[in-house]
């Protein structure tokens, strides 16, 4: 009969499967080669000088013991600034404001800091901070960065919360606990794996960022651990090295490199790890 | 503690109204900050960038004149090249990222899901200046010895397009610049396009596959139609990251300020201008312009990003969440 219909239709459905599986390929091919890149060159750049020393001017051996100190310096005051602000506002959206009007809004504009570009938060913080200290400092950078960690931390801890099942909030509110206390003491200790891991998420996040930091912590040759002076990170050093002309500076690139991306994706594997591991207990 | 509220409930029960009360205003003040850090950020730009705006008026955005010698400022080649290199790096994710979606939801055996779906993740999170060291150092030279000679001698050629496709083989431009930004933006489209595949009611999926369709038909016709406004929304999401995106395409673009029909040819985008010339803006009006820059930059992903969190929603409130 139309045996020709069912043949256009199977071929279509065979090209389909071969390009989905194409496509597929295409992504693990880039991650593949990526990761080979820096794996390969950054191990061959690695040595035990890496965080004993500083870095160095051109032409001469060095590590990069200042950016990575004012890397976890800025990434930890990122973090202790952002996350607790974080945490309060997704429990306003998950406790307070779960279906009201300043939720939504608030829900909205949080989505959107989500995923607006690091550069142009890097440049908020210039002119609210840097601009009128009048120079560039770490404190700066670290504001810069908490203002990544917080929509990503308002985002897990309003999920999270809302995962809290309504019976546990029921059970301590007939108790005649007050409110802030079963948030504090029951759904705070319910969701906190959830918590913990958007946190983990925000780390791995700033830890590789660099826009923002060209614009608030600088660098800095030497070894500075002043707030309000400009000081050395990995992600600007990096930067700065691989546009260099000098060779020693590429590797050091790439030291820096293969160090930033083992933490980053550390990181990321722990934070699967707990959603992973605690998973089942909301059930 | 309990039993001495028994006794005297009056006293615990004042304070705790009170701390409910200051709790309650603590919460809210910290979502009101949420709101102002955007307003903020929106309204400190608009204001430093002011100074260019003033003396430039409009013009800023299609003046194609960038001399810091002369204290002359045009946003429209970071304009166009923030555009192209974007359009390119969608119109490449795109396919892919729904070819990766359709691996994922229909064709992949279900113990192969979880691991492939985790690396692609991972492209995610690989931070964006290894991206652009790996696009320098590695993919760069590939393209420039092997790609863009061929490129350039046979699709040089053809008629119409052949322009895009013309000159020299340097390896940085816009057409590198948007495969690499194609690849970053993969993930994201890729995991929004597979989450709202798997909204899809296996009732849906699992008549249209009673009544004889192939797996193709159902993805097209059932699944795409189904999910097609949030499908639209990662787009979006993907396009407002390709948009911002800063050191990848620092790395790749080449930073020159000429406008050239050729995608092989450097050129620069708004994020690439204010990460490589805000360290040695000397005057305020050449720091004024490179914000004004950041200012237009806002703008552009705001309203694409809020497209894309309004597509996204209309998914979830079918869904009835």
């Amino acid at each position: 009969m139309h045996a020709w219909h069912y043949t256009v239709r199977d071929a279509k459905n065979l090209l389909a499967h071969v390009f989905a599986l194409l496509a597929t390929a295409f992504g693990l091919f880039w991650l593949a080669w990526i990761l080979w890149t820096t794996l390969h060159n950054g191990f061959a750049a690695i040595h035990l000088g890496l965080f004993t020393q500083m870095t160095p001017p051109p032409g001469e051996t060095g590590g990069l013991r200042n950016a990575f100190f004012g890397s976890v310096l800025m990434s930890v005051l990122g973090v202790l600034l952002g996350a607790p602000i974080g945490i309060l506002a997704g429990t306003f959206l998950a406790e307070y404001a779960r279906a009201s009007w300043l939720g939504g809004v608030v829900r909205f504009v949080n989505d959107i800091l989500l995923s607006a570009p690091s550069i142009v938060l890097g440049l908020f913080v210039y002119t609210l901070v840097v601009a009128r200290m009048g120079h560039f400092s770490a404190l700066a950078g670290a504001i810069s960065l908490a203002f990544i960690v917080l929509p990503v931390v308002v985002r897990t801890t309003d999920e999270m919360l809302r995962l809290v099942p309504a019976q546990m909030r029921e059970a301590a509110l007939s108790l005649g606990v007050p409110q802030w206390k079963v948030t504090a003491q029951v759904l705070y200790r319910a969701a906190l794996p959830g918590i913990v891991t958007g946190i983990l998420l925000a780390l791995a996040r700033i830890s590789g960022e660099t826009a923002p930091l060209l614009f608030t912590a600088l660098n800095n040759q030497y070894w500075s651990t002043d707030l309000f002076a400009p000081m050395a990170n990995v992600p600007v050093v990096i930067f700065q090295y691989a546009m260099s002309p000098y060779d020693d500076w590429h590797s050091l690139a790439w030291a820096g490199a293969f160090v930033l991306t083992l933490f980053v994706l550390l990181v990321g594997l722990a934070a699967r790890a707990i959603v992973a591991r605690h998973r089942i207990s909301h059930d | 503690m309990y039993a001495a509220s028994l006794v005297a409930p009056a006293l615990p029960a004042r304070r705790d109204d009170i701390a409910d009360r200051a709790f309650r205003w603590l919460v809210t003040g910290a979502a009101i900050f949420v709101l102002t850090a955007l307003a903020g950020a929106a309204w400190s730009m608009f204001w430093d960038g002011r100074a260019a705006f003033a003396k430039f008026g409009l013009r800023f955005l299609w003046s194609q004149e960038w001399d810091p010698a002369a204290q002359q400022f045009g946003a429209l080649v970071p304009i166009f090249g923030t555009a192209v290199t974007a359009l390119i790096a969608v119109a490449i994710a795109v396919p892919v990222s729904f070819g990766i979606a359709m691996f994922l939801t229909e064709i992949a055996p279900r113990w192969l899901r979880g691991p492939i779906g985790a690396a692609i993740e991972l492209l995610a999170a690989i931070p964006s200046i290894i991206y652009g060291m790996w696009g320098l150092f590695v993919l760069v030279p590939v393209l420039a010895e092997h790609v863009y000679p061929w490129v350039d001698a046979h699709m040089g050629q053809w008629p119409l397009v052949g322009a895009l496709f013309a000159g020299p083989p340097l390896g940085l431009g816009m057409l590198t610049a948007g495969l690499v930004l194609a690849i970053m933006v993969v993930p994201f489209i890729a995991s929004v396009m597979r989450d709202v595949f798997m909204t899809v009611p296996g009732r849906l999926k699992e008549s249209s596959y009673a009544l004889g369709s192939t797996r193709w038909e159902v993805v097209w016709d059932v699944v795409l139609p189904y999910t097609r406004s949030a499908v639209v929304g990662g787009i979006f999401l993907g396009l407002g990251r390709a948009l911002g995106e800063t050191m990848a395409v620092t790395f790749v673009l080449g930073n020159a300020h000429e406008l050239s029909a050729s995608l092989l040819m450097p050129g620069s985008s708004i994020a690439a201008t204010i990460a490589n010339e805000f360290a040695e803006a000397d005057s305020p009006m050449y720091r004024s312009s490179l914000i004004a820059l950041g200012f237009v930059l806002f703008l552009v992903t705001f309203v694409v990003l809020s497209a894309a969190r309004l597509l996204l929603r209309q998914l979830e409130k079918r869904e009835g969440r």
